[in-house]
């Protein structure tokens, strides 16, 4: 008789090694979520391979027992997609923060999206350089002041999903670090085919703490974070009295009243397959509702590894050491004789 | 056949007493849209089958459309041939042919007294002349006093040979360069028929273009065949003793796409190409694209650093990763090939150097990037750094970087340049069968595993993602001895520092030990150098030898770490001369390693030595004073 299979355990996937983020970091909720979600998705730990650049969230690797390779700072799209070319079957995950990923390394993480391979990318948003000390990250609101800024930041911030959708990403999502349905959108965004993108708001303890306060904190989280639901209407408040609707006046979203009939025909569904719907909900930002969940799936037909090692032939009628004479005697030759 | 054709062949050749010579230097200059590189690439189709040595250069201009007429828009092709072993594309050419007043121009600081102009006149208007920059005739200024001017109308004449095809004449003024070639095969004595092969087999879809330009070629050699042109000299040279065997011309970046992929399947391992388009190195990019069908996956990366970081992340699940750039991209990979050797992965990082700093001069060709190779990372990075000797070389080399990265999980540098890459040498072909495997070894066993626990030679386990029960995690950080968890312990570091060191020169059992190319200890003057400049050194060594001179000579290809050997050849000499395109890397490197008085003969011009500038050099070094 079998043994009976035991489901894996979250706790599987801890690699043991001493955690060493700053206690009370976001980080560790978002860890406990990929462990839940490798459980979930019941991850062959040496098919798994967790890839980092350069920060606080890039140490991530170290703390689970799949493969891991932490690399140098912003590159670990890069590194990612050396490793998807020569392997396409191994489980990909890429995580780093937002100046590893929107600062040093915004160059790779557009190329990544674009070119859509077939991994799960977790951008740890926390608007600001933790591992440096407090330093102004390329998503903090203007008039930030940070060690580098102490007058106030006068740039304007960049958006991460907004970014990810304009470099053709096919799977956009935001969460928050301690939400409870974190690991479902984790493994959403790993189900899907192609590069899975998701910003998790991350708050950091000691140098940004309360950044995402007005969005997060308890009083004011119906009124600020809009759930996605594919299909269901885009209602958000205490009891779901608000909606969003095309602006009557120009182009763009507006809030309406859910509970007025005159209103209610007007809430937009859900369509998460809709490109240009998604581009509005990435850009809300307070005082209107904040987009939560899977912002933009609408999977591509065929990732970018696959679609090169097609162009390279299946594995048996590859060219061998039998060709590569023939060609290298191809052309122009002549023979010397003895 | 056609009415053009038959014309030609009607004709009876003249007989002419050919003068003897040992070796000629042609080159072939012209506009950019002349043809030139086509018209040296077909001479030296010609002349390999006919049985010569040769080395040919072409010399593009940077500009891609550069303005017709114009200095900067010149191309030239360089062709050195003969009956003795070539080893160098030529001093100076004996025979120039110049397609417009711009190729006199560029060119004529080149020619030797005496040397052989044959100008295209039909080009010589007035508004060509200014553009090139002349401001009076040079055939009446006296600019070309003392050479010997053929001045042939070849745009008229042209025009006239290909006028029965119906062909237009902008369109049959691009023949040109056939009619040109059809002078200068008449010259050197060749037969038309591997030209007339090429033509038939190029153009065998567009039967006006292949009329035309056989027509434009034939024109040209009846004309120098029939006596019309009397000042035209016609030469004999003596055939090469070559080794037998079947050969082909190549470029190194050619060379080196083979030598990659014959390297990869050698190692039994998957080939991964990440490159970024960088002048001279992109040849490299385009060749192994062609190559794909062998299983190379060729990724044209979104920046240098990409490029490297998809490499090691290739090397890293498995695979053997390759990057290549020139200097500047090598400069913006250096903090990712730190994370090479940190990581102690296999990785290969190919430079062809070119003349700088920054932008620099990327068409022209340069070595000054040896110390960076060697040493250019931050904190103690060591690594292993090859360098092929010529065009033929690299595909060796290529593979000795592979099976040297693979066996010793470490990156390999190996450097080219733009000479190397773009110069084409015959390549005897090797015989893949009779080489053998190095193929790599994958670790499996969990039961001894751990990540940085070496053998005997200081290499690390290279465990793939996929094997059970080796997951494990590593990076930049440094590492604790044996387990590879993070440590700042001061002795682990230490130790793991020395570790790194040690294992790359510990490379130095597994490469031959260093011989001489001519000479030996006994000789009074050592010349040593690497990489491209093996050519002009070689034949300047061996013009001085047969002068009777105590000169000897050793060509380094593995610089880091440099042949065991090394030391106890350079420390019997009293003089060494290192003639390098730098400020004088690899003196220094020798004179600090060894404690030799190493010299170092530098020469910055963005082009290769000359043979004559060797020769006077080693005079002035074996006059002087030790």
């Amino acid at each position: 008789m079998n043994a009976p299979v035991r489901r894996p355990d979250p706790r599987d996937y801890a690699s043991g090694q001493d955690v060493r983020w700053c206690p009370g970091c976001g980080d560790y909720a978002i860890l406990r979520a990929i462990e839940r979600t490798l459980a979930d998705l019941g991850a062959d730990p040496a098919r798994t391979v967790f890839v980092s650049g350069i920060g606080c969230a890039a140490r991530l690797p170290y703390y689970l027992a799949t493969y891991g390779f932490h690399g140098v700072h912003g590159r670990a799209p890069a590194i990612a997609t050396g490793i998807k070319l020569t392997n396409p079957d191994l489980d990909v995950w890429v995580v780093g923060g937002d100046g590893d990923m929107l600062s040093i390394g915004a160059c790779h993480l557009a190329h990544l999206l674009r070119r859509d391979l077939d991994l799960t990318l977790l951008l740890f948003n926390n608007e600001v350089y933790g591992l440096t000390k407090g330093q102004l990250s390329p998503t903090a609101p203007v008039g930030t002041r940070t060690p580098s800024s102490p007058m106030g930041s006068v740039e304007r911030p960049l958006s991460a999903c907004l970014f990810a959708l304009g470099a053709g990403g096919r799977f956009v999502a935001r969460a928050i670090d301690t939400d409870r349905d974190l690991a479902e959108i984790l493994r959403r965004a790993h189900d899907h085919p192609g590069t899975g993108f998701v910003e998790i708001l991350q708050n950091c303890v000691v140098y940004n703490d309360g950044a995402f306060a007005p969005i997060t904190d308890r009083e004011v989280a119906a009124e600020r974070q809009l759930r996605l639901v594919p299909g269901q209407p885009l209602r958000f408040g205490a009891r779901g009295e608000k909606g969003l609707a095309l602006r009557r006046d120009g182009v763009g979203l507006e809030i309406v009243r859910a509970d007025d009939p005159a209103q209610q025909d007007r809430i937009l569904r859900h369509d998460p397959t809709n490109r240009d719907l998604a581009h509005m909900l990435a850009a809300l930002e307070p005082p209107m509702p904040v987009a939560l969940g899977v912002i933009y799936a609408n999977p591509g037909e065929v990732s970018f590894e696959r679609a090169l090692r097609a162009q390279e032939g299946p594995l048996a009628a590859r060219a061998g050491r039998r060709e590569l004479q023939d060609l290298m005697r191809r052309g122009p030759v002549w023979y010397v004789p003895g | 056949m056609t009415t053009v054709e038959s014309t030609a062949l009607a004709i009876a050749p003249r007989a002419v007493p050919r003068e003897e010579r040992e070796e000629a230097v042609v080159r072939f200059a012209g506009d950019s849209g002349d043809g030139v590189q086509l018209a040296g690439s077909l001479f030296t189709l010609s002349t390999a089958r006919a049985g010569y040595d040769l080395v040919t250069f072409p010399d593009f201009p940077a500009e891609i459309r550069a303005p017709a007429g114009t200095t900067y828009g010149v191309s030239a092709f360089q062709i050195h041939f003969g009956g003795r072993e070539i080893l160098t594309v030529g001093d100076r050419p004996d025979v120039l042919v110049a397609l417009n007043p711009a190729a006199l121009k560029v060119n004529l600081p080149e020619l030797a007294p005496g040397s052989i102009v044959i100008v295209d006149i039909g080009s010589f208007t007035e508004r060509n002349l200014r553009k090139a920059g002349f401001e009076a005739d040079p055939r009446e200024d006296g600019t070309l006093d003392g050479f010997r001017v053929v001045p042939v109308d070849i745009s008229e004449l042209t025009l006239r040979a290909v006028a029965p095809t119906g062909l237009g004449k902008r369109e049959a003024l691009r023949c040109k360069n056939f009619f040109a070639l059809g002078l200068v095969f008449w010259m050197f004595d060749r037969e038309l028929t591997p030209v007339e092969e090429w033509v038939r087999a190029r153009f065998k879809d567009d039967p006006l273009l292949q009329s035309a330009n056989l027509a434009a070629l034939r024109a040209g050699h009846a004309l120098a065949e029939t006596a019309e042109l009397p000042q035209l000299p016609a030469f004999h040279l003596p055939r090469a003793h070559i080794a037998p065997g079947l050969y082909r011309a190549v470029t190194g970046h050619e060379a080196l796409a083979f030598g990659l992929v014959d390297g990869a399947m050698r190692a039994g391992l998957h080939l991964t190409f990440c490159s970024y388009p960088i002048t001279p190195a992109s040849t490299l990019l385009h060749d192994l694209a062609r190559l794909r069908h062998f299983g190379v996956t060729v990724l044209q990366a979104e920046d240098e650093i990409a490029a490297v970081c998809a490499a090691i992340g290739a090397s890293y699940a498995g695979g053997i990763g390759v990057t290549s750039s020139s200097g500047p991209g090598i400069a913006l990979k250096t903090e990712a090939i730190g994370l090479a050797v940190m990581t102690e992965l296999p990785l290969v990082v190919i430079d062809s150097q070119r003349a700088g700093p920054s932008t620099g001069m990327p068409t022209k060709t340069e070595q000054a990037d040896l110390l960076q190779a060697v040493f250019g990372r931050p904190g103690e990075a060591p690594v292993v750094v090859l360098a092929a000797a010529s065009p033929a070389d690299c595909f060796e080399m290529a593979r000795e970087a592979i099976r040297l990265a693979v066996h010793h999980m470490v990156p390999v540098f190996l450097l080219s340049d733009a000479f190397i890459a773009n110069a084409s040498e015959p390549w005897r072909l090797p015989d893949l069968d009779a080489l053998a495997d190095f193929p790599a070894r994958f670790h499996t066993d969990p039961a001894s595993f751990a990540p940085y626990r070496r053998d005997e030679r200081l290499v690390r386990p290279w465990a793939v993602p996929g094997t059970p029960g080796l997951e494990h995690r590593i990076g930049g950080l440094e590492k604790q001895d044996v387990t590879g968890h993070v440590s700042y312990d001061p002795e682990n570091h230490r130790r793991m520092t020395e570790l790194r060191w040690n294992k790359v020169l510990r490379v130095a059992d597994d490469i031959p030990e260093q011989g001489f190319e001519q000479g030996g200890p006994e000789d009074e003057l050592l010349l040593v150098g690497w990489g491209s400049t093996f050519g002009p050194i070689a034949r300047a060594v061996r013009e001085c030898r047969a002068q009777g001179l105590a000169v000897a000579q050793i060509h380094l290809r593995y610089l880091w770490p440099l042949p065991r050997n090394l030391g106890a050849l350079l420390s019997g000499f009293r003089r060494i001369l290192v003639p390098e395109m730098n400020k004088g890397q690899l003196a220094r490197l020798l004179r600090g390693e060894f404690l030799v008085p190493a010299k170092a003969l530098s020469k910055v011009t963005g082009r290769p030595f000359t043979v004559a500038e060797l020769v006077a050099a080693i005079r002035a070094s074996l006059e002087e004073r030790p």
